[in-house]
């Protein structure tokens, strides 16, 4: 049959549907929705000022150039620091939101900030800093270590690439450091 | 303090750090007494989002009570009890001047494509989160709200996000009386918007997923047909066939960046990081949308680009429209439906754990093992 102006799928009535679920239609007309319109100016936020006063900037504080100055509250979490600091202050200072590089080198930045990190903690905390934090060896120390392919597992599909996922900047931190090294010897 | 710690991709543990302390004027310290684990936290965990600096704290949803102020605080004081937003806002930029709460210009330093969330990367403004015994909490007068003594924390604490984001969903896809609504994605924000779009008139709720244990409890708490996607060669089809080959008038995508449902898609965006998140979800939503429809995104993507199906958007002339909710607009709302016996967001916890056992706790989230849809965690001091 062709396709018709009607329904092919009419919903129930509305005593039925107000039967069956506690509130139905309870926000039915959107003029009267919380989020209706999107912008509205009569939200009472509780400021009390104009102008928010200006957190103090106690170290230089990286921040998008697409920003006119720095924003007056800011997060002090975790400072630029480091080889990873660099990268990312490079991705602020150099490039917009607009662009890949930003963002891919933000990524960069992640993945060094993760190894060295790793690395720092080998000394006082043994190999185990590498893998630790995961929630696997405590899973294997209470004996409710699942396997991998429980079928129970949402993730079975992809579960397997976890590991590569993991080693890969090791991985790769190992190749880079055996071409340089042979290089080294070759020149020799 | 003690606090939850990202040691880099799969890896988190629970560490000592220095207490927070007031940096601005309107700040307060919180003593948290509850947090929760977001789905979107798991971007954060699988090491999706940039900028996600080794140390950084998550979370960005949690309840406590305050412990400090600063000098120009007004609405809170110490010892009051607060449920807190998950998006920081300053109360009078652009944005937050005309209702957009979670798009405020004046907290996030890193980014103008984003507003600030606590524990939620630098890319989010670089503020540490509340799986801690304590956290800042900027802009104090704005943002917390005292906890009604009669409303249950649990009902609280899913108040600060998943809940009211699933609400605000639901209205973003603009459900009108009789619609068809298909919800992709059966957790905790995908069930309350599922939940919610009854409260807007809703004539058939749909929520597709692959997690059965997930899909049970669509039915159970938000009256939802479902679909397990895995179960059917084509979703998409199916879900054509079940609206009479029209389509879905609302499709809410409360999936985001690791959709599956496609293993190139997955591995590219969610393993590679090649896009900024795999848009399975996204491309099911528009392909699954009548003409003419509405789409609701309510998944965290990452910022950089995804392959999504544009031409077919434009096409079908479809409404798509895209926020992180503001929250304290949606609690006046929710509290009356809350009372009115109309809806129990705390129906959606699975699991509650010290917070000691965040590790565990991730991985379970992450599985989703153990019939894992949502996990809430209590500091040692709490």
């Amino acid at each position: 049959m062709p396709y018709t102006a009607d329904r092919p799928d009419p919903a129930p009535s509305a005593e039925e549907l107000r039967r069956r679920i506690p509130g139905w239609g309870a926000d039915l007309d959107p003029a009267d929705r919380p989020s209706y319109p999107k912008e509205r100016d009569d939200v009472v936020t509780g400021a009390h000022w104009v102008l928010p006063e200006r957190q103090q900037e106690r170290e230089p504080r990286e921040r998008s150039i697409e920003h006119g100055m720095l924003t007056p509250v800011f997060g002090t979490a975790q400072p630029l620091h480091g080889p990873a600091g660099a990268i990312r202050r490079y991705a602020y200072e150099r490039y917009s939101e607009a662009r890949a590089a930003h963002w891919l080198l933000l990524m960069l930045g992640d993945r060094v900030d993760s190894a060295l990190s790793g690395l720092q903690a080998v000394p006082s905390r043994g190999p185990a800093a590498l893998v630790g934090g995961t929630g696997l060896i405590k899973q294997l120390r209470s004996g409710r270590m699942l396997q991998p392919r429980d079928p129970r597992r949402a993730d079975n599909a992809h579960v397997w690439m976890d590991p590569l996922v993991l080693a890969a900047p090791w991985l790769a931190g190992a190749w880079i450091t055996w071409r340089v090294v042979r290089g080294v010897r070759r020149r020799r | 303090m003690r606090a939850m710690v990202y040691r880099g991709p799969y890896r988190v543990a629970v560490e000592d750090k220095p207490d927070p302390v007031i940096e601005h004027p309107n700040d307060a310290i919180v003593r948290v007494e509850l947090a929760a684990i977001c789905g979107s936290d798991l971007h954060l965990y699988h090491g999706l989002l940039p900028d996600t600096r080794i140390g950084h704290t998550f979370g960005h949803e949690f309840i406590g009570r305050v412990e400090q102020v600063g000098s120009s605080v007004q609405n809170v004081k110490p010892g009051d009890r607060v449920m807190v937003p998950f998006h920081i806002s300053c109360g009078t930029c652009f944005f937050c001047s005309r209702g957009l709460l979670s798009n405020c210009h004046n907290v996030n330093a890193n980014a103008t494509a984003a507003g600030a969330i606590y524990g939620y990367s630098h890319t989010a403004g670089g503020y540490d989160g509340g799986q801690a015994e304590l956290v800042r909490v900027p802009f104090a007068d704005v943002g917390p709200m005292i906890i009604p003594d009669w409303l249950h924390d649990e009902d609280a604490l899913m108040l600060t996000d998943a809940f009211a984001t699933g609400y605000f969903g639901a209205q973003l896809g603009d459900v009108a009386e009789g619609d068809t609504v298909v919800v992709l994605g059966a957790g905790p924000v995908g069930l309350a918007a599922a939940r919610s779009a009854w409260l807007l008139g809703a004539g058939r709720v749909i929520v597709v997923d692959h997690v059965d244990h997930r899909l049970r409890k669509a039915a159970e708490f938000a009256y939802a047909e479902t679909y397990n996607f895995t179960q059917y060669p084509d979703i998409v089809a199916l879900l054509k066939e079940t609206t009479g080959h029209l389509g879905a008038d609302v499709v809410i995508d409360a999936v985001g960046a690791e959709a599956d449902g496609s293993l190139l898609q997955h591995i590219t965006g969610a393993k590679l990081k090649l896009q900024g998140g795999s848009p399975v979800a996204l491309n099911w939503a528009i392909d699954a949308a009548r003409k003419g429809g509405n789409i609701s995104v309510l998944g965290a993507y990452g910022p950089i680009f995804s392959a999504v199906k544009f031409g077919d958007a434009v096409n079908k002339g479809l409404t798509i429209r895209a926020n992180q909710a503001p929250v304290r607009r949606q609690w006046p709302r929710l509290l009356e439906h809350i009372r009115a016996g109309h809806i129990s967001p705390r129906d959606m916890i699975s699991h509650r754990i010290p917070l000691e056992d965040i590790a565990e706790g991730y991985h379970l989230m992450s599985t989703k093992l153990d019939d894992c849809t949502k996990v809430v965690l209590t500091p040692p001091a709490a």
